[in-house]
């Protein structure tokens, strides 16, 4: 209490510069009257009382200045001082401030950038209250390979019984609906949800509601959910759009709630995380099928909140518990060779785990970057110091202190560093709106990346902690001047400067290391993105486009015009006979979603029985199966290797066939005929429900591996099934030939819409496109990492260029002596390149072993290079070294052509 | 020159406060007469030490401050005791009795006082 008084008081006089001197100097006037008067009266002369008064009182002028310490914050007052100092500093030597300053803001700005990236992503990746809590459970049966099988309704009432979550939701993955009734059907994404679903996220609605938790409808409860983004731009905001009714698959639902602005769903694809319809569902009544322990939800993932306080590792305990314990009571649904397991992933990890490991890198190698810049600045300053260095050496025989002059010195790096942090930041906002278009679409974030209080404070901390450090070392070696040695030499060659020069080697060194570390990163990753974008993908996407359309499903399935594959097959026909009318189409096909190469956003895989082999859905493995038409090989160029393709011919009523890629027929029939071999999918529901018993499916062809799946992965098993014998809802159109993609969307929509109005025509793309877009994180993460690289370089080459031409500067005398004694002007050129030579091969070997360190680590985000790629490691040891030995070439020619005699003459 | 070490500063702040306490308002010379007198020679040294320590205590509101006059007259700076200042003077000499007291008591013990 009386601790803070004070300090107010002191505070206060300091703000408002309330001084005491007067007081104190009339005090200390009377003082000495008094003291005088007694030593009179003790019987001295006039002369001796007065001085034997002014003994007994102490220094005059150091009382003066404790009290004035006492009635200020001396403190304060030193750092105001030191600032003004600084800035006058900086404004006397402006290019050197600017390039500082410079140097500072490409450093902080490029490192909060990405940090606002990652701020986004990986430090908040879901917008949602608790998220700690939010998990995904995934069915495994690891016997069979395989993974994410889905849950079955039963399982998900054991899951919501156990007693380790407060809620469990089972959601879709985001799927198409068709929206008819208004100008044209619209192809909307959506999610059918149990009713609990948002109470599981903690989201509530903006206006209306959401589901009733303890809603109970076993199917469709026909009520939906919209975005505050559908709502703005199909309803135009309409506030009396509750209880409205939206013809979705040609039913009807009725508008319960509009969700906040910023909501946004939760989800690994970025179809999932733009949802804009959610359909409250039962999951466990018709059009569903009723609820079995053998039949999987494949395509839905369960979303839970587990009870507070439970960790992860302890709640997957109590799973394993229940797993065991089902698996007693249900043996015949799960047959131990599959091995059923239940597994729990934090929420976070399916939104960002895929990204995790390039976002670290980016942030990583962005991180280099801030370092060299701060090890360029440092650099500067000391090359400062040995300017100012007959300043120092005057002010420290003037009698300041040594502490004194490194919080100067250290006040005016921290200001430097703050001004670039500043100017950084400044930049950033300016431009915010540029780099935020250079982050991929594909790159998964729920909240928006933005510069927020946040991101400012770490870029504040940032310059602060850099200046602080950077700014110490430069700080130190400056105050220690040798001061007899530099005034009577003015700075030449005295023991400091030797100090600081070795001083400014080293940091170049570390400079030189640190950015061959960003090159090599760069150089990989470069490689890897070439490699891939250069793979053979095992199908041609040449001038080939994808047109996308969506037939309703409606909830009724008697109900669906489109219900057999026979009443689908007219439509696909038309349309595909209409299409090769286009101008420009010399080849048309279609197929499902998983059909398109590398752009269907979740992969549903089917289990795969084998003939006298697998006898039941979960006893078998899982393996994508795409529906195509008999065009959709020839059109992607995919070769067939054996037996046959589909004919026109395979209809519904005939044999069922399939078609599958090598990687299937090595892993399903290793060493066999795979051709007559017969199989059964995991059949679509209404199926199931129309033919009890499910028919058998023979393979007929094997064609050659494509990467349809990933361009990184060249052997993924599918089996191919014709869309004449299953029909598909979700339908691509391939086109091949000279289009012209502005106007095919319109052109293909007119002749869809001519066989039936219905239908929604959208997302035309070329499979280049499709491609591109595949690759585009790694794209990010490699053309950033190069880019950083390249700015390394860039900070290095100036760094190792200052400190030569500083070597030189030094050296001059010498050099001129060596000179005028009749020195080859070749030798002195040799004698200033093997400095900077050694320099740059000290750096390169420093950052040779960094470099494999951080390759090894990165190696999860190569693809077919060797993180101990030779050819890299020597290109970039090239490129450095030349860099370095360029840098040094300006000032070795300028110590060349020095002239001895005038040299000497000024000295 | 050094400052004064922390406990001589503490212990000088508490004969500030007592001075006051025993002799009611006094000007800064007076004060530091009369801790001369009863100390002897510890501040004979520098007595201006004092008026730092004096705005330090005026600071933490344990004494107040006021222009008045002198016995002869004279304009002198005026130095009293507030309450809170009597207050920590009691705290403080109950502290320093207890302290001193333990201190006593430690070189009073003799080795066969130990058991």
């Amino acid at each position: 209490m009386r601790f803070l008084r004070r300090f107010l008081i002191r505070l206060l006089n300091f703000a408002t510069r309330q001084s005491a001197d007067e007081r104190l100097q009339e005090e200390i006037a009377e003082h000495l009257a008094f003291q005088t008067e007694e030593n009179l009266r003790a019987g001295m002369s006039p002369t001796e009382a007065r001085r034997q008064a002014a003994i007994k009182l102490g220094a005059a002028e150091a009382i003066r200045e404790y009290h004035h310490a006492e009635q200020s914050l001396p403190f304060f007052e030193n750092l105001l001082f030191d600032l003004r100092y600084a800035v006058r500093m900086l404004l006397r030597s402006p290019g050197f401030s600017f390039i500082a300053i410079a140097t500072m803001a490409l450093g902080v700005g490029a490192t909060t950038a990405i940090y606002s990236v990652i701020d986004a992503t990986l430090l908040h990746p879901l917008p949602y209250p608790n998220p700690a809590e939010l998990v995904r459970v995934e069915d495994d049966l690891p016997g069979v390979g395989a993974h994410g099988v889905g849950v079955s309704v039963p399982e998900w009432r054991d899951l919501e019984n156990s007693g380790i979550f407060q809620s469990v939701s089972i959601t879709g993955t985001g799927a198409n609906v068709n929206l008819t009734g208004g100008a044209q059907p619209l192809r909307l994404s959506f999610k059918q949800v149990t009713p609990n679903y948002f109470a599981v996220l903690g989201v509530d609605a903006q206006f209306g509601r959401t589901f009733d938790a303890d809603d109970a409808t076993p199917g469709y409860n026909l009520e939906v959910v919209i975005s505050d983004g559908l709502w703005r731009r199909e309803f135009g905001a309409d506030p009396h759009i509750l209880g409205k009714a939206l013809r979705l698959d040609n039913d009807a639902y009725r508008v319960v709630g509009v969700m906040p602005r910023g909501f946004r769903d939760q989800g690994s694809t970025s179809e999932e995380r733009n949802t804009e319809l959610w359909l409250g569902a039962g999951f466990a009544g018709l059009p569903f099928d009723p609820p079995q322990r053998g039949l999987r939800l494949r395509t839905r993932a369960v979303i839970a909140r587990l009870k507070p306080g439970l960790s992860i590792a302890a709640a997957q305990g109590h799973l394993d518990g229940l797993a065991a314990s089902l698996k007693k009571q249900f043996p015949a649904d799960y047959p131990p060779q599959t091995e059923w397991t239940i597994r729990m992933i934090p929420l976070s990890e399916t939104v960002v785990g895929s990204v995790r490991q390039s976002l670290i890198l980016l942030f990583g190698a962005v991180g280099l970057v801030l370092l060299i810049s701060c090890v360029n600045v440092a650099n500067l300053l000391l090359a400062k110091a040995s300017v100012r260095g007959r300043e120092i050496a005057v002010r420290q025989a003037l009698g300041a202190q040594r502490t004194r002059l490194i919080r100067q010195f250290l006040a005016e790096s921290l200001l430097l560093f703050l001004l670039g942090g500043i100017a950084g930041i400044a930049i950033l906002l300016g431009t915010g709106h540029f780099l935020l278009r250079l982050v991929p679409e594909s790159l998964p974030h729920l909240n928006n990346i933005s510069i927020n209080w946040g991101v400012l404070a770490f870029a504040l901390a940032v310059s602060v902690a850099a200046g602080t450090v950077f700014g110490l070392a430069p700080a130190w070696l400056m105050s220690r001047f040798d001061l007899i040695g530099t005034l009577r030499q003015e700075g030449r060659g005295s023991s400091g400067s030797r100090e600081r020069s070795r001083a400014r080697q080293i940091l170049v060194i570390g400079e030189l290391a640190l950015s061959l570390v960003l090159m090599v990163a760069a150089g990989l990753l470069l490689r890897s993105f070439w490699d891939l974008f250069k793979v053979q993908p095992g199908f041609n996407p040449d001038r080939v486009m994808a047109i996308q359309t969506w037939l309703p499903g409606p909830n009724d399935p008697s109900k669906d015009i489109y219900r057999s594959a026979t009443q689908e097959s007219v439509l696909l026909r038309e349309i595909l006979r209409r299409s090769r009318t286009l101008p420009g189409v010399q080849e048309a096909a279609v197929g499902d979603r998983t059909a398109l190469p590398l752009g269907h956003s979740h992969p549903s895989p089917l289990p795969l029985i084998r003939e006298g082999i697998e006898t039941m859905d979960n006893q078998a493995p899982v393996i994508a199966s795409p529906i195509v038409s008999p065009e959709y090989f020839r059109l992607l160029g995919m070769p067939l290797l054996r037996g046959r393709l589909f004919s026109d011919q395979d209809l519904e009523d005939t044999p069922q066939v399939a078609v599958i890629n090598q990687a299937a027929a090595r892993t399903y029939w290793p060493n066999q005929d795979p051709l007559g071999k017969r199989v059964r999918l995991r059949l679509d529901a209404r199926e199931l429900f129309s033919s009890a018993e499910p028919r058998w499916t023979t393979i007929v062809g094997v064609i050659a591996d494509a990467r349809t799946e990933s361009l990184a992965d060249g052997a993924i098993p599918q089996i191919y099934r014709s869309v004449y014998q299953h029909p598909a809802k979700s339908v691509a159109i391939f086109l091949r030939g000279q289009l012209d993609p502005g106007a095919i969307s319109a052109q293909m929509r007119e002749q869809v819409q001519s066989v039936d109005p219905e239908l929604p025509v959208f997302r035309a793309e070329t499979l280049d496109d499709v491609l591109a877009s595949s690759l585009s994180v790694r794209r990010f993460s490699m053309e950033m990492v190069a880019f950083f690289a390249a700015t390394a370089l860039l900070l290095a080459g100036l760094g190792i260029y200052g400190t030569i031409s500083y070597v030189v500067h030094e050296q001059t005398r010498e050099i001129a002596i060596r000179l005028a004694l009749g020195a080859q002007r070749g030798n002195i050129l040799k004698m200033v390149l093997r400095r900077g030579l050694g320099l740059g091969a000290s750096g390169a070997g420093l950052g040779v072993a960094g470099a494999l360190i951080v390759s090894h680590l990165m190696a999860g985000l190569l693809y077919g290079v060797s993180p101990n790629d030779l050819s890299t490691f020597a290109g970039v040891t090239v490129v450095l070294t030349s860099v370095a030995l360029a840098a040094s070439y300006i000032p070795a020619l300028r110590a060349m052509r020095l002239d001895p005699i005038t040299t000497l003459h000024s000295e | 020159m050094k400052e004064k070490p922390d406990v001589l500063q503490g212990t000088l702040a508490l004969m500030v406060l007592k001075t006051l306490d025993v002799m009611g308002p006094q000007h800064g010379w007076g004060i530091a007469r009369r801790i001369e007198q009863i100390s002897g020679d510890l501040l004979a040294v520098n007595q201006g030490t004092l008026y730092p320590l004096l705005l330090k205590l005026e600071h933490e509101g344990s004494i107040a401050s006021e222009w008045g006059a002198s016995e002869n007259n004279r304009r002198a700076r005026f130095y009293r005791l507030t309450g809170a200042g009597r207050k920590q003077l009691r705290t403080e000499t109950r502290g320093w009795e207890q302290t001193a007291a333990i201190i006593a008591r430690f070189f009073n013990v003799k080795a066969e006082d130990l058991p």
